[in-house]
């Protein structure tokens, strides 16, 4: 079975970024205070309360609409979703049912195949978050659990796309893209604990649907839709029949599991919430200004600084990364392509490494660093081990070093031979070692990487030059090195 | 502002009160020191508010209803919670889960309800004025029993934050007093717009109600005379409408056919609403504790059926039916429908009427326990609820007696037209005051 046979939907849940919750009041800031500190009557729903709809929500909501193009409906009404659960502080949750503030749209990924893939839009809903059960142990066996409502009313907006993805890469670059794009809407906080939740429905075509529910990291998505596509095609494999059902996804393990069937069988009962009026806000759009989007943003990164478009595409896959890349070169218009380079692809790895945000790199640094490379006082490798000291001391929270001092204190400015540490000696040293020493000691140590080399085997070469890059700790660069090692072996090379 | 203290301390023989405050303070303005009950439905901060039900038993509100914290600023007092059905649901007071409230006019029959304590409260004179809520008839019908004055307000012109919602898209907190002039002093207190209900408008109410109906057209509803209407209490109203003619106004037969909908629709609509507004009492946060050995569910599931009352459980039940799925468009759905039938047919004759009169109950106030059947019950609301669908305002002023029990007259408006139906009643009150 090939993946063309997978098929993916997805319901994404995201926090609005809002200062205060939809129907009242209170602060959405409540991550670091203590449980039931950000509450009113309203949002613990005692009885007789009432909600009033926070005007900036919509606004929001109608920003992420605009900006995934989606149709702002002529007449859009709350509704109750009602079931039971101690989180739950109404035993209904206020949402939209039948009548959503917007529908249609699509946003635009990197399919697969590389080429540019709408991913169509069914809907686009506002609705209240409920509380957050802490459990005492167990959930199952606990004796008991609290409740926390600080979460209660956070404004939510649920994008709803249709089954139009191919597999689970697809997803998560869907999710990728949607996240840069609320992040550039302002939006949308994604650094924050449980701002986005989503709902996956996968099948494998002529199959049963699955959905897979409340995962709540970008990278679960792709890792449970994964462990679902292989579950699935081993039951057909084994010829049996995929269930419809609801499935969990559990994080720590990596898999799905099925959600014991009564737990899912709500009827939930929708009928539009008698306390707020139908929303008639299409009048509402013409005063919605967008920024640039990421789309618009990558075309201008090729454009202006000439970024590669696969640069480009992850430079601008995050607002951050994008403004920290453009800080960056606004110092020195010089260093686009190296800086392209050093931070989609050295930076982000490392940043990921120590699970980093790029917040902790500061500009100015590492412009710095971007210019000893770009002079060429320093290999690409000692740049990197720069960086990390960089990143390292950030980590340690302490300032890290000026990239020059880092560089005297590890002594790695670059040893060439037109470099300054060479003078009167052919060969240069390394401290008080000669490079022509070290390269016949390495090639003492081979003996049959020279034999190999001298029987032809181009491999031998780069294994030799390896190993005295090695040794000289990457203060030389790799060309030079590579020349004085196959001068030092002789002309000796057969065909 | 001086803050003062009134001393209250009733004969309550009726069993009005569910909670009267026995010193309760008040400040200056046009109802200072002036004792008002309250329904116990509608929040008051810092006083029990069950609406009768055990399930909210010890729930003290740290908030005051929007109407409650009007009244106080004009210098009410409040004297006390009154006794009602459970949540609004009756019309007799008998499902209160903490005993019946006694009719004072007769104490061997039904206050009428819901708001049956409020009224009692009103017409045994323990207080002067008392806040009821009014679902499908709760204001007008008590009124009409116990032969007080009632208004229910246009839906939207009094907030409702604060009240203990039962049916939000029908209900409404209005004022009850023993004459026309303090209903309307009540409601020019009450009224107006309140930023914390998205539902009520911006229309305060700065009436002085005057006796001129001279010309006015009064419809007269062939459907409030018909089946099931007692022929005694309809020929007292007919005699009040007489009185009305004399003072000038004009009399237009009519008919609401939407009518026969009416009752049908009203019942899917507030339980339906009912169900999904009681749900949250669950045990978690109101009420006795909940038995925490339990899963959850379990827990819930003797919570509410020890919690609630019968006819709680009752309403519930139909109104979780009417709304599931594959029920909604057959029940729900068709309600709605009807409900702007009902709500067209007014429309229509109010372009050719100014207010339309009728018996506000069909019969006299019931003895306690005579009405055992659900069903019989709610068929006596037949002549309140079409006003609750509308959202229109209506009023019940007394207007003689069958039995020696009072009858009230239902003088119903155009939306947002409340100093009519008030200006209609206080001239009918003047011409028979004694």
């Amino acid at each position: 079975m090939i993946d063309a046979d997978v098929v993916v939907g997805l319901e994404v849940h995201c926090q609005l970024d809002t200062k205060s919750k939809l129907f009242c009041g209170c602060s959405t800031d409540y991550r670091n205070d203590g449980p039931n500190t950000h509450v009113c009557p309203v949002c613990l729903g005692l009885p007789g309360t009432m909600p009033v709809l926070n005007k900036r929500v919509i606004e929001y909501a109608m920003k992420v609409a605009k900006s995934v193009n989606c149709t702002i409906a002529d007449e859009s009404e709350f509704a109750r979703k009602n079931y039971f659960y101690p989180d739950l502080n109404k035993a209904y949750q206020i949402t939209q049912y039948d009548k959503p503030l917007a529908l249609g749209g699509y946003v635009e990924i990197e399919g697969d195949d590389g080429k540019e893939r709408k991913i169509q839009l069914t809907r686009i809903h506002v609705e209240e978050d409920p509380g957050r059960l802490v459990h005492m142990g167990n959930a199952e066996r606990g004796r008991y659990s609290l409740v926390d409502y600080n979460r209660a009313g956070i404004p939510l907006i649920e994008i709803v796309s249709e089954p139009d993805m191919r597999s689970p890469k697809e997803a998560r670059k869907f999710l990728n893209k949607l996240r840069a794009t609320l992040e550039y809407l302002g939006v949308f906080d994604s650094e924050k604990e449980g701002s986005l939740r989503v709902d996956a429905n996968i099948s494998l075509r002529g199959s049963e649907r699955v959905e897979i529910k409340n995962i709540t990291s970008y990278k679960g998505v792709e890792k449970a839709l994964t462990f679902e596509v292989t579950r699935q095609k081993n039951l057909i494999r084994r010829g049996l029949k995929v269930e419809r059902e609801t499935r969990h996804y559990l994080e720590a393990r990596g898999i799905t599991q099925s959600a014991r069937s009564k737990e899912m069988e709500n009827d939930y009962r929708y009928f539009p919430e008698p306390d707020l009026r139908p929303l008639h806000v299409q009048s509402w759009l013409k005063d919605i200004v967008l920024p640039e989007l990421p789309d618009a943003r990558r075309e201008r990164f090729v454009q202006q600084y000439g970024c590669s478009l696969n640069h480009a595409r992850t430079l601008t896959g995050e607002l951050k990364m994008a403004n920290f890349f453009e800080a960056v070169v606004a110092h020195d218009t010089g260093v686009c392509s190296l800086a392209a380079t050093w931070i989609a692809d050295t930076l982000a790895g490392e940043l990921n490494y120590r699970s980093m945000g790029i917040d902790a790199v500061d500009p100015i640094k590492f412009g710095g660093l971007l210019a000893l490379l770009k002079e060429g006082s320093i290999t690409d490798k000692s740049g990197v081990e720069v960086l990390r000291e960089m990143l390292d001391a950030v980590k340690q929270q302490k300032v890290p070093e000026d990239p020059k001092t880092i560089v005297n204190r590890l002594d790695l400015w670059k040893i060439s031979e037109t470099g300054s540490a060479s003078s009167g000696v052919i060969l240069p040293k390394i401290g008080q070692i000669s490079l022509e020493v070290v390269i016949e000691n390495v090639k003492k140590a081979n003996p049959k990487a020279v034999d190999d080399y001298h029987a032809g085997r181009k491999g031998a070469l780069n294994f030799l030059v390896g190993q005295v890059m090695k040794e000289t700790r990457g203060k030389f660069d790799p060309s030079d090195i590579n020349r004085y090692v196959t001068e030092s072996l002789g002309d000796t090379l057969k065909k | 502002m001086a803050v003062h203290t009134i001393s209250f301390e009733p004969d309550d023989r009726y069993n009005a009160f569910l909670k009267v405050c026995t010193k309760p303070s008040h400040g200056e303005g046009k109802l200072a020191g002036v004792a008002i009950a309250v329904k116990d439905n509608i929040s008051t901060q810092g006083v029990e508010t069950t609406c009768a039900s055990r399930i909210l038993q010890g729930y003290v509100p740290p908030y005051d209803a929007h109407a409650v914290e009007l009244i106080k600023s004009a210098g009410a007092a409040v004297a006390g919670k009154t006794n009602m059905d459970e949540f609004g649901m009756g019309t007799s007071t008998e499902n209160s889960a903490f005993g019946p409230t006694l009719n004072p006019c007769d104490a061997g029959r039904v206050p009428g309800g819901s708001s049956g304590g409020s009224a009692a409260a009103v017409a045994a004179g323990m207080v002067r004025m008392a806040l009821g809520t009014d679902t499908g008839g709760s204001i007008r019908c008590p009124a009409a029993f116990c032969g007080i004055v009632g208004l229910k307000p246009t839906y939207g012109r009094v907030s409702r934050y604060g009240l203990i919602a039962y049916a939000n898209s029908l209900e409404t907190i209005g004022p009850m007093a023993n004459n026309v002039a303090d209903v309307s002093l009540l409601m020019s207190v009450i009224a107006g717009h309140d930023r914390k209900d998205t539902t009520s408008h911006d229309k305060p109410y700065n009436h002085t109600p005057s006796a001129n109906i001279k010309g006015l057209r009064i419809g007269i509803p062939e459907e409030y005379f018909g089946k099931g209407v007692d022929p005694e209490v309809a020929a007292v109203v007919r005699r009040a409408i007489g009185r009305l003619e004399e003072l000038g106004a004009v009399t237009v037969p009519c008919s609401i056919p939407s009518m026969e909908y009416a009752l049908a629709a009203y019942y899917v609509i507030c339980t339906s609403e009912a169900s999904s507004n009681l749900a949250r009492f669950d045990g978690v946060r109101y009420g006795p504790a909940a038995d925490t050995r339990k899963s959850w569910h379990a827990a819930y599931q003797d919570m509410r059926k020890q919690g609630f009352g019968p006819e709680v459980r009752r309403r519930i039940m139909l109104g979780t039916f009417a709304l599931s799925s594959g029920y909604y468009g057959k029940y729900y759905a068709k309600a709605q429908i009807a409900r702007e039938n009902i709500r067209k047919d007014f429309a229509r004759l109010f372009a050719d009427v100014d207010v339309l009169c009728g018996p506000t109950m069909p019969t006299i106030a019931f003895k306690l326990g005579e009405k055992s059947d659900p069903l019989s019950m709610y068929l006596s609301d037949i002549l309140t609820v079409p006003v609750n669908l509308a959202g229109i305002p209506a009023i019940s002023v007394p207007c003689g007696k069958v039995q020696g029990m009072p009858v009230g007259l239902q003088i119903m408006g155009r939306p947002f037209e409340d100093e009519r139906v008030i200006d209609v009643a206080y001239a009918y009150e003047q011409v028979v005051k004694p």
